[in-house]
């Protein structure tokens, strides 16, 4: 009881079916993660790999879909997958909030930004339009868009990328959520802006102390941003730990790929990124094992045919670092070893 | 703005007198001579050449256009000759401007004709107007909600049908069952709204109905169309995550986007309607702007047939102007 008190957010065997002519795609399969009060867990992996439908079924956006959403996600203790859709309204973008990617088209085209930042405060606060629209300005300010009692009368079509993407990040902290869900915030945006966006957001963070979830493919950001990482692969969680323990002690190949194939300041002219060979596997039907093996550069230090027949589980590494992989501990160590080697030499 | 809309009213000013250059060009291209109508078995060609005359087919058609254009700022008279003048002056008929001339076949005003057919036409639009929209969107809407379900076939599969039938089959059915066999309704007739709003309604409900169920199918299926497209929008599911209750969601963030497109068809389908509905008016027998102009047309009477078809023109093309000014001002996107 104290243990679950302690977790602001708790997803336990989290899974998200969608039934199609093809058959069903799992696009979330057993996925498991726990969240305090102010820290930040980054989500990466590749497109399709269940990142954006997992922080949809948090605010069960899948409702009313044929999705089908299964396991457990307790928000403060409170289950959120039956909770009635009248109580999960009054979560929705109050004490759970969420910036959507693509700014553009997840802001409505008919309505100024300041009609939609107030409507979202108008939802759950009983003030007047006038009252409501105040507090739009006053947000937009606190994101820095510069004439705010101007731009609150504007419309999305009229600001640029990064103004947008402000606007959005004003519209879900109108509420002072406890737990804000950030979908790649930053991927439209230029490298200035998006530094500009992430430092907004460490800003907010420490003044509101909300709990952070940032979903995207960027490692940069999440070692910018984020305390801890959930990599995702094919629907689960690969690897998961503290940032610094992922980064620097990676524990299986996967996100050793990931890793590897970040470009870098200073690796020499012309030399091409490493990519992990082939494409992510079918949700349909995943491969069996490892749903990473028929990826996988290192299947050949695991003895016998583990990875083709048998799903690796997710097995603690070090004191808050748990990976999914055959390899031994002792074939791990060898390759980041030659791995770090590699880097080392690109660097020079 | 203001420099759109002067370039607009000057460009509908030029293309009206354009219409009324071609209706005059092809009435006198078609090969039916108007005089030879105004006289029956036993005419000589002296006849048909004083009636020529008289009727003043007897000009040049340039100079037959520019009487006309004309009397639209100042008055004429018919028949405008002197002599007849001088000699009979009761069969002078005085046109005050604007005149959009006289019909010798119906011994009437052309304007006296359009003011009393006009707000026939403009009965029978505005009502069938408010159903078919009424009808149409709530129907799409339903059926977009209810995407999949067998409500949903039944009520595109009936608007599909009602698409396919022509109107005069829809006007005579209804009138046929509903009015003749059952007494549901009285056959339509026009008693004006000012008079007695209810018989003003009753006299009209089976226009109105026909007309309706012709347009409304279309816009069944924009409707739904339009609705299920803006419902996978990423911003429905904003305001979903925002916390707005989904009749909001649906009504103030889907229907808000996507019944401005329908905003452009309504104004040029009631512009249309407006312009005169012959199929409906002379199923039911209605004299209204499309009736009178049919009627114009098949006894070659020139100037009904320009009033009625410049006053069709101008409906529709002033429609198309203020729907593109609605429409700037319900897209914010939009700029003039």
């Amino acid at each position: 009881m104290s243990e679950q008190a302690r977790h602001l957010l708790e997803v336990d065997d989290l899974e998200v079916h969608f039934p199609t002519a093809d058959g069903l795609v799992r696009a979330v399969d057993g996925l498991t993660f726990s969240l305090e009060p102010g820290r930040t867990l980054g989500i990466v992996g590749e497109s399709g790999s269940g990142k954006s439908v997992t922080s949809q079924a948090i605010l069960g956006l899948h409702r009313g879909t044929p999705a089908k959403v299964s396991g457990r996600i307790r928000f403060d203790g409170v289950e959120l997958l039956d909770l009635p859709i009248k109580d999960l309204r009054r979560l929705r973008g109050n004490d759970i909030s969420m910036i959507f990617q693509d700014p553009l088209s997840a802001l409505h085209p008919y309505y100024s930004v300041g009609k939609q930042i107030a409507e979202a405060y108008r939802v759950h606060h009983s003030v007047s339009r006038r009252q409501a629209l105040a507090r739009a300005e006053e947000m937009l300010e606190l994101v820095g868009i510069p004439n705010a009692g101007r731009r609150v009368h504007e419309y999305p079509h009229q600001f640029s990328g990064g103004m947008r993407q402000r606007a959005m990040i004003a519209m879900a902290l109108v509420n002072d959520p406890r737990l804000l869900i950030a979908d790649e915030p930053t991927t439209a945006l230029d490298v200035t802006v998006q530094a500009q966006i992430l430092e907004l957001m460490k800003k907010l963070q420490r003044e509101f102390g909300s709990a952070i979830i940032i979903i995207t493919h960027d490692l940069g950001v999440v070692a910018d941003i984020a305390d801890d990482v959930l990599v995702m692969y094919a629907g689960h969680a690969v690897e998961q730990g503290a940032v610094n323990e992922v980064f620097y002690q990676p524990d299986m190949p996967y996100t050793w790929g990931l890793l590897s194939s970040m470009p870098r300041i200073g690796s020499p002219r012309g030399q091409r990124l490493a990519t992990i060979a082939g494409s992510p596997p079918s949700l349909i039907r995943p491969p069996s094992g490892c749903r990473f093996h028929p990826r996988c550069a290192y299947r050949g230090l695991v003895e016998g045919d583990a990875c083709v027949t048998t799903p690796p589980r997710l097995v603690a590494g070090g004191a808050d670092h748990r990976a999914r992989c055959h390899l031994e501990p002792g074939a791990r160590e060898r390759v980041r070893l030659q791995l770090s080697t590699i880097d080392s030499v690109g660097e020079r | 703005m203001f420099q759109y809309v002067v370039k607009r009213v000057l460009s509908i000013i030029g293309m009206l007198i354009l219409i009324s250059v071609s209706v005059f060009a092809l009435f006198f291209a078609v090969p039916a001579d108007p005089a030879r109508l105004t006289c029956g078995k036993n005419c000589t060609p002296a006849i048909i050449e004083a009636n020529r005359h008289a009727l003043g087919y007897d000009k040049p058609i340039v100079v037959q256009y520019f009487d006309f254009m004309k009397g639209l700022v100042s008055e004429r008279d018919f028949p405008d000759d002197p002599v007849i003048a001088k000699n009979s002056p009761q069969s002078i008929t005085h046109c005050p401007a604007p005149c959009l001339g006289y019909s010798a076949t119906q011994g009437q005003l052309v304007s006296t004709m359009i003011k009393q057919a006009f707000p026939i036409t403009a009965s029978i639009a505005v009502g069938a107007f408010v159903l078919w929209l009424v009808g149409g969107i709530g129907i799409g809407v339903l059926s977009a909600l209810k995407r999949g379900s067998i409500l949903e076939r039944g009520l595109v599969g009936a608007s599909l049908v009602a698409y396919s039938l022509p109107t005069f089959f829809i006007g005579l059915l209804l009138l046929d069952i509903v009015s003749i066999k059952y007494g549901l309704a009285p056959p339509a007739g026009y008693t004006p709204f000012v008079d007695d709003p209810v018989a003003w309604a009753k006299g009209m409900i089976l226009p109105w109905i026909t007309l309706a169920m012709v347009f409304a199918a279309l816009y069944v299926r924009l409707t739904r169309a339009n609705m299920l497209e803006t419902l996978s929008e990423d911003y429905i599911r904003t305001a979903r995550a925002k916390g707005v209750p989904e009749w909001a969601v649906i009504v103030r963030h889907a229907m808000r986007a996507a019944l401005t497109p329908i905003v452009t068809i309504a104004g040029l389908d009631l512009g249309g309607v407006l312009a005169g509905a012959a199929i409906t008016e002379t199923v039911f027998n209605l004299n209204g702007i499309g009736k009178t102009g049919v009627y114009a047309i098949q006894q070659l009477d020139l100037p009904v047939i320009v009033a009625v078809v410049l006053l069709s023109a101008f409906v529709i093309v002033l429609f198309n102007f203020l729907v593109d000014l609605l429409y700037a001002f319900l897209d914010p996107r939009v700029t003039l």
